[in-house]
C-alpha cells in the first residue's frame, strides 16, 4: 500500500479494522521466516553467538522441562495403569506408556517449554535491545540483526528442542516406570518387556522431528515479535506475551498436522 | 573529505499520519549542519530515514551515487558503512563492555588483528576522553559517558558522514560545551560531513556551518548559519530566541490574532534584544556569534574555506542582513571575487539547496486560521 498523495483524513478505521489486517501480520511473519532462511547460509556463521544462545536457551529450559516431564510421565502411567487393568491388558502398560510419552507427551512438553521458557526469553532479550535502539545501531553499523542475532537464536532453539525432546522421553519413561512399578505394583519385567510391543523407533524419530520444527517456530516467532517490539517497556511485555500465545497456537496446530501426516507415513505396528 | 548528502522531495508518513513532506536540502561535504525543530516534528525520523532505517514514501536521498530510498538491501548495508550514528542514549550493546562495544564494528567488518583493533579502539576512546573506562559495562556509567562511548563506536570505522541525535540531551551545560568542542575538533581532524539534531540553541548558534528548521511538517528553512541567525521569519526567530511569543504553541499552532498580540507585546518590551535570556542557550537578538574554533594544535577545518567559497557564490541571493553577516565572515579575496560577480555565473556549484534562481526558501504557509 502506498501512502496516497493526499494525506488521508484520520478516520475511525485507519486500517485497524481492515479485514486483511491479520493476513498482513501473518504475511510479515512468513516474510521474516524467509529472511531468516536467506540469512542462514550467509557467512560468517556466528558460532560464538550460537554456542552462547544454545547454552542460554538450554539453561532456562532444562530444569523446568525435567520437572514438568516427571509428573507428566506419572500422570500417563496412572491413567494407563488403571485403564489397562480395566481392559485386562496389564502386560501392555509399559508399551502404551512409552508410546504415549514418545509420540505425544514429549513433543508437547517440549513445545510448552521451548515456547514458554526459551521463546519468551529470546523475545524479551531482543525486545529490550530493540527499544534501547541497539538493533537500529547494529543495522547502522552495517550488520544485519537477522544474520547476527536471529539465525543463531533460531538454530539454538531448534537444537535445544531436539535435545529437550530426548530428555523428556527419558525422564517421562523413567517416571512412568517408577509410578507403575513402585506405586502401582506392576511387574518390572512385564513393563520393560512390553516396550517394543507397540512402540517403534519411528515414534522416537517423529518426536524428534516434531521438536525440531517446534524449535524453529518458537525461535522465529520469538525473534519476530522481539525485533518488532515498540512503545517502551510495555511494548516488550506485550511482545513477549503475544510471542508465547502465538507460538502455542502454532505449535499445537502444527503438532496435529504432523501427527496426522505421521500416521499416513508410518503404519502402526501390527496394523 | 566527507560526502555530500542530497535530499530531494522527501515525504514520510506513518499510516495516515504525515510526519513531514517535501523536505529538500543538501548537506555540503565536510560541513557541520544542525537541524532544529520543535519536539515531535520528526527530526529523529529524518535521521533514521537518512540511514535507511525508515523508508520514506517519496523523494530521494542521494549520496555517493546511490539512492538510499530505493536501493537494494545489500547496497544499503554497504552504504551504511559510510555512516557513523550517535543515538540519543548511545545505543550501546548492554551485554558488552565499552571496549567490546567500540571494537564491535571492527571485529565484524574488518580482518584486523586483535592488537590492531586494540590500538584503534584505545585511540578512539582517548579521543572522546574515555581512556581507562574500557572495562565498564554500559549500565555502570553515566549518560554522558554512554554518549561519548557511542560516539567512539560511531567513529571507529572512519565514517564519511556522522549523524548526532540530540547529543546534548541529558547533559549539563559544561559537558555540552565539551561535547560541542569535541564535535568541532573531530570535524577538523576527519573532515567528515556532520548532521546534528538538537534543541540546544547555544549549540545551534555556535557549532554549525548550516542550520535548518523543521516546522509544521515542512523544512521551514535550511541554509548557511547566518541566514537563519539573521532571519526575520517569525518561526525561526521564535525558536532561536526560545520564547513563547510567536507561531509555535505548546501543543498546536496558535491563531493569528493571538500571535499578533504577543508579537506586539514583545515589541513593546523592546524586542528580542531586551527579552532576556531564554532556555537552552537561547539569547536575545539576532547577532551572529562567532563559530567555535578547533582546539589549538589541531589542523584548521578544511570545510571552512570550502564553505566560504560556497556562500560567496550565493552571496547575492541573500537578503541584506544575511548578506552583511556573511560578508563579515568572508576573507577579502573571496569578497572581492563575489563583488566582481565572478561567482554569479556558476550557480550549480553552489550546492543545490539554494541555487540563485530559486525563490528564497523562507516561504511558509500561513497559520491554519488564515486559510
Amino acid at each position: 500500500m502506498s501512502a496516497g498523495d493526499e494525506p488521508k483524513a484520520p478516520g475511525l478505521l485507519d486500517g485497524k479494522l481492515s479485514p486483511t489486517r491479520p493476513l498482513r501480520a501473518s504475511g510479515n511473519l512468513f516474510a521474516f521466516a524467509l529472511d531468516v532462511a536467506r540469512a542462514l547460509p550467509r557467512r560468517p556463521f556466528q558460532v560464538r553467538e550460537f554456542v552462547q544462545q544454545t547454552w542460554f536457551v538450554a539453561s532456562v529450559t532444562i530444569l523446568p522441562t525435567a520437572l514438568v516431564a516427571i509428573p507428566f510421565g506419572a500422570v500417563i502411567a496412572l491413567q494407563l495403569g488403571s485403564l489397562t487393568r480395566q481392559l485386562g491388558a496389564q502386560s501392555f502398560t509399559g508399551s502404551a506408556s512409552v508410546l504415549a510419552v514418545l509420540r505425544e507427551a514429549s513433543p508437547i512438553v517440549t513445545a510448552l517449554l521451548i515456547a514458554g521458557a526459551g521463546g519468551s526469553a529470546i523475545c524479551a532479550d531482543l525486545g529490550a535491545r530493540k527499544i534501547r535502539d541497539e538493533i537500529d545501531a547494529m543495522e547502522v553499523l552495517g550488520i544485519s540483526p537477522i544474520q547476527r542475532l536471529v539465525v543463531p537464536r533460531v538454530l539454538a532453539a531448534m537444537l535445544v528442542a531436539v535435545l529437550l525432546n530426548g530428555l523428556v522421553s527419558v525422564v517421562g519413561v523413567a517416571g512412568g516406570y517408577f509410578f507403575n512399578v513402585v506405586l502401582q505394583g506392576g511387574t518390572p519385567g512385564a513393563y520393560l518387556a512390553s516396550f517394543g510391543a507397540l512402540a517403534q523407533v519411528e515414534d522416537f524419530w517423529s518426536g524428534e522431528i516434531k521438536a525440531l520444527v517446534f524449535g524453529l517456530i518458537a525461535g522465529i516467532v520469538a525473534s519476530y515479535k522481539g525485533l518488532n517490539a515498540g512503545g517502551g517497556p510495555k511494548g516488550v511485555g506485550d511482545a513477549v506475551n503475544q510471542s508465547v500465545v502465538i507460538t502455542f497456537l502454532l505449535l499445537f496446530a502444527v503438532n496435529f498436522v504432523m501427527t496426522a501426516v505421521y500416521f499416513q507415513l508410518v503404519p502402526p505396528k501390527g496394523a | 573529505m566527507g560526502v555530500a548528502v542530497q535530499v530531494e522531495g522527501l515525504t514520510k508518513s506513518f499510516g495516515s499520519q504525515n510526519i513531514w513532506s517535501d523536505v529538500t536540502l543538501t548537506l555540503p561535504p565536510g560541513e557541520i549542519s544542525v537541524l532544529l525543530g520543535p519536539s515531535g516534528t520528526g527530526k529523529s525520523v529524518f535521521l533514521k530515514s537518512l540511514v535507511g532505517l525508515l523508508k520514506p514514501e517519496k523523494g530521494s536521498i542521494i549520496l555517493s551515487d546511490a539512492d538510499i530510498v530505493t536501493c537494494s538491501e545489500a547496497k544499503l548495508y554497504e552504504i551504511r558503512r559510510l555512516f557513523g550514528v550517535l543515538f540519543q542514549d548511545g545505543a550501546l550493546f548492554g551485554s558488552m563492555n565499552l571496549f567490546d562495544n567500540v571494537a564491535f564494528p571492527l571485529r565484524e567488518h574488518t580482518k584486523k588483528s586483535e592488537t590492531e583493533i586494540r590500538r584503534i579502539v584505545l585511540e578512539k576512546m582517548d579521543m572522546v576522553g574515555l581512556a581507562g573506562a574500557e572495562g565498564k559495562l554500559p549500565g555502570e556509567i553515566s549518560g554522558g559517558m554512554r554518549k561519548r562511548a557511542g560516539l567512539a563506536r560511531a567513529l571507529v570505522l572512519d565514517p564519511e558522514i556522522i549523524l548526532f541525535d540530540e547529543p546534548d540531551s541529558g547533559l549539563d551545560p559544561v559537558r555540552v560545551a565539551y561535547l560541542n568542542q569535541l564535535i568541532v575538533d573531530l570535524n577538523a581532524q576527519i573532515d567528515a560531513t556532520f548532521l546534528i539534531v538538537t534543541h540546544d540553541i547555544g549549540t545551534a548558534r555556535t557549532v554549525p556551518d548550516n542550520l535548518g528548521l523543521l516546522y509544521r511538517k515542512h523544512l521551514a528553512m535550511f541554509g548557511p548559519r547566518e541566514q537563519l541567525l539573521t532571519s526575520q521569519e517569525p518561526v525561526v526567530q521564535q525558536f532561536l530566541n526560545g520564547r513563547r511569543e510567536g507561531p509555535i504553541g505548546m501543543s498546536e499552532e496558535k491563531d493569528v490574532a493571538q500571535v499578533e498580540a504577543e508579537m506586539a507585546a514583545l515589541a513593546a518590551r523592546g524586542g528580542d534584544q531586551h527579552n532576556g535570556v531564554g532556555p537552552k542557550g537561547a539569547t536575545g537578538g539576532d547577532a551572529v556569534p562567532p563559530q567555535l574554533e578547533p582546539s589549538p594544535g589541531l589542523p584548521e577545518r578544511r570545510a571552512v574555506r570550502r564553505r566560504q567559497e560556497r556562500v560567496a557564490r550565493m552571496l547575492h541571493t541573500f537578503d541584506p542582513a544575511t548578506a552583511a553577516a556573511i560578508r563579515e565572515s568572508l576573507p577579502p579575496d573571496l569578497l572581492a571575487r563575489a563583488d566582481a560577480g565572478v561567482f554569479a555565473s556558476s550557480p550549480d556549484v553552489a550546492g543545490r539547496h539554494r541555487s540563485p534562481d530559486e525563490p528564497p526558501t523562507s516561504v511558509l504557509p500561513g497559520p491554519r486560521g488564515q486559510w
